[in-house]
């Protein structure tokens, strides 16, 4: 911050000189500075490039063309194609899919973690041993944790009487199971940080206004909390629209396509003969990702302004 | 405070202490019920992984281990082929962390230290690529790895994960926290680019470092979809995918695949035991501030 502002005022100062352009610039991007730089951002330039900008870049040619059935040539037909893609019912039932996944996995990630960071955050022996199961199911991965929900609710060997897997109304729910309990770690670690944030005199001082531990926790401590919240919501959500392992290892999309979420659906579109509507959907897909994320941007935004306050 | 003051001190005292005791109990009491409700998935499945898969069915699926065998382990680990599967997790997840780390310190550098033309623009399209994650570019990228020849190769595995937006952005706060006047006096010393940045730059911040070497790590190696999407062949499988084939392969004989996924999650877990403090400010790093 400071050495910007002294950027500042030596340009101002320069101004009044007023040396020659190309002096001026000169001395504002030092040419051995500008050099090494390019050379530092190369690398990641190079893989952005190729992976992140070409793809997108792709995606929308892609979806104003059509292909023929062996994915040999394809022909430009418009971006009407787009339009009846993102209005069609496989596209739509995917997102909606996609959507309920959010709402069962999201809340129950908020609370568990919630529940879990509250009673987890105080001195006493051998808290240390709790913390570290609380954290634990970030060290299993999502085909850990599918293959063990799996095996859970397999009706051959499961802990429940009805196959839930096979219930066109109850499969994405039990999918689901996957997700939140895969992301209690996850919720665990950031809202135990954000616990950890919130300043010890704070407490001391509603305790001594005469606030009960209720009365503390939903008047102090949440407030205090909610932008660590706000953020575990916005990472929930992103987690949310992007499981794929428990679908593919649970349901494979069944039964009758009641478990096919929009990624699930991208996936299958996969082969050349397909891409044009798997591009499609994709690009639906970063709409919705561009939102959420665009969302994150203005509240981490808004929470450095009352950071300044 | 009035009372306990009327009241004889000992007897207050010791009241007051046993009240404490008490709570304490009781947040106990909840610790580890919640531990339990935590830790019931893995508890089913290490029981099902050792007990004997006729025995624990002829009991009904029980909540203990019938008549344990501890082999179960083994065989799955030779059975799934896991030893190679690990093999490939290994080489192709070194090769995404090392690769992250690399392209972050350098990309970090030159955003923290160096004045450049478009250094904003720059900036903003590293972080914009945290809005194209592999789940929206995997279609155009399988065809990029395809037409290259890619699929089934380590290259095709790792290419597409060697540069990092958040790994660029936390280094580059680790070594904004640089004081000027270290910088000035390296300058001075006669240090140049390199040397300021591996004797300086890179040991006072070396605690971000390691706690996003470690998530990147973790990312790697428990990846899904494109391992996945990128192999065909079975001996490109990493452990993750070979797991989701055993598994589901072996899900009626109850105590293979699941044995399968604690071989497969074991080394995971002794990083979380060795590595927590990292693992924890890498995922906080974002939630946070300071």
């Amino acid at each position: 911050m400071s050495t910007d502002a002294l950027g500042e005022a030596t340009v101002a100062v320069e101004a009044i000189r007023r040396p020659p352009l190309a002096r001026r610039l000169k001395e504002r991007y030092p040419p051995g500075e500008s050099l090494a730089a390019l050379v530092c951002l190369a690398p990641s330039l190079l893989v952005f490039a190729i992976f992140c900008y070409y793809p997108l870049y792709k995606l929308f040619v892609d979806s104003a063309q059509r292909s023929n059935s062996f994915g040999t040539s394809t022909r430009y037909v418009g971006y009407g194609q787009l339009r009846d893609v993102l209005t069609s019912s496989d596209f739509l039932s995917g997102l909606g899919h996609s959507l309920v996944y959010v709402v069962y996995t999201v809340p129950v990630g908020l609370v568990l973690g919630t529940l879990l960071a509250v009673a987890a955050h105080r001195r006493l022996r051998g808290i240390k041993i709790f913390q570290t199961i609380f954290s634990s199911t970030v060290a299993t991965s999502i085909a850990v944790a599918s293959v063990i929900f799996f095996s859970l609710l397999n009706p051959a060997s499961g802990l429940l009487k009805s196959n839930l897997l096979n219930e066109p109304k109850w499969a994405l729910f039990a999918v689901s199971w996957v997700s939140m309990w895969q992301n209690i770690g996850l919720s665990f670690i950031i809202v135990l940080a954000g616990l950890q944030a919130v300043p010890e005199e704070l407490l001391e001082a509603a305790t001594l206004d005469g606030y009960g531990p209720v009365r503390r926790f939903f008047k102090v401590t949440v407030p205090m909390l909610s932008p660590v919240l706000m953020f575990l919501t916005v990472v929930l959500v992103v987690v949310a629209m992007q499981a794929y392992a428990p679908i593919d290892i649970l349901t494979q999309g069944g039964p009758a396509g009641s478990t096919e979420t929009l990624l699930y659906k991208i996936v299958q579109h996969q082969d050349p003969a397909q891409a044009s509507t798997g591009a499609a959907m994709s690009i639906g897909l970063f709409g919705v990702t561009l939102v959420i994320t665009l969302l994150q941007y203005v509240m981490l935004n808004r929470r450095v302004h009352y950071g300044e306050q | 405070m009035a009372s306990s003051s009327a009241a004889p001190p000992v007897r207050s005292e010791s009241s007051r202490r046993s009240r404490l005791r008490l709570r304490q109990a009781g947040w106990y009491v909840l610790l580890v019920a919640l531990a339990l409700v935590v830790l019931f998935p893995i508890y089913v499945t290490v029981i099902r992984a050792v007990s004997s898969p006729v025995a624990y069915a002829e009991k009904g699926y029980p909540l203990y281990p019938v008549s344990p065998q501890w082999g179960a382990f083994r065989t799955a680990f030779n059975l799934g082929g896991f030893a190679h599967a690990m093999t490939v997790s290994l080489v192709m997840t070194l090769l995404i962390t090392f690769g992250q780390v690399a392209t972050s310190i350098m990309a970090a550098y030159a955003f923290a230290f160096l004045r450049f033309p478009f250094r904003r623009l720059a900036f903003a399209l590293f972080m914009a690529t945290l809005m194209l994650p592999i789940e929206v570019t995997l279609i155009p990228n399988l065809q990029t790895v395809r037409d290259w020849g890619w699929f089934n190769s380590y290259p095709g595995l790792a290419a597409p994960f060697m540069a990092a937006a958040l790994g660029t952005f936390l280094i580059r706060q680790g070594f904004m926290g640089v004081p000027s006047e270290l910088r000035d006096a390296a300058r001075l010393d006669g240090f140049g680019h390199f040397r300021f940045l591996t004797r300086v730059a890179v040991p006072l911040a070396r605690p971000v470092i390691a706690a996003f070497t470690v998530i990147s790590f973790l990312a790697a190696w428990n990846q899904y979809l494109w391992p996945q999407s990128s192999t065909t062949q079975e001996s490109w499988q990493t452990a993750q995918i070979r797991l989701a084939t055993f598994g589901s392969a072996n899900a009626q004989t109850l105590n293979l695949g699941v044995a399968a996924a604690v071989v497969v999650a074991l080394p995971i877990f002794a990083l979380l035991l060795i590595f927590q403090r990292q693992i924890v400010r890498g995922l906080t790093a974002g939630a946070v501030k300071g």
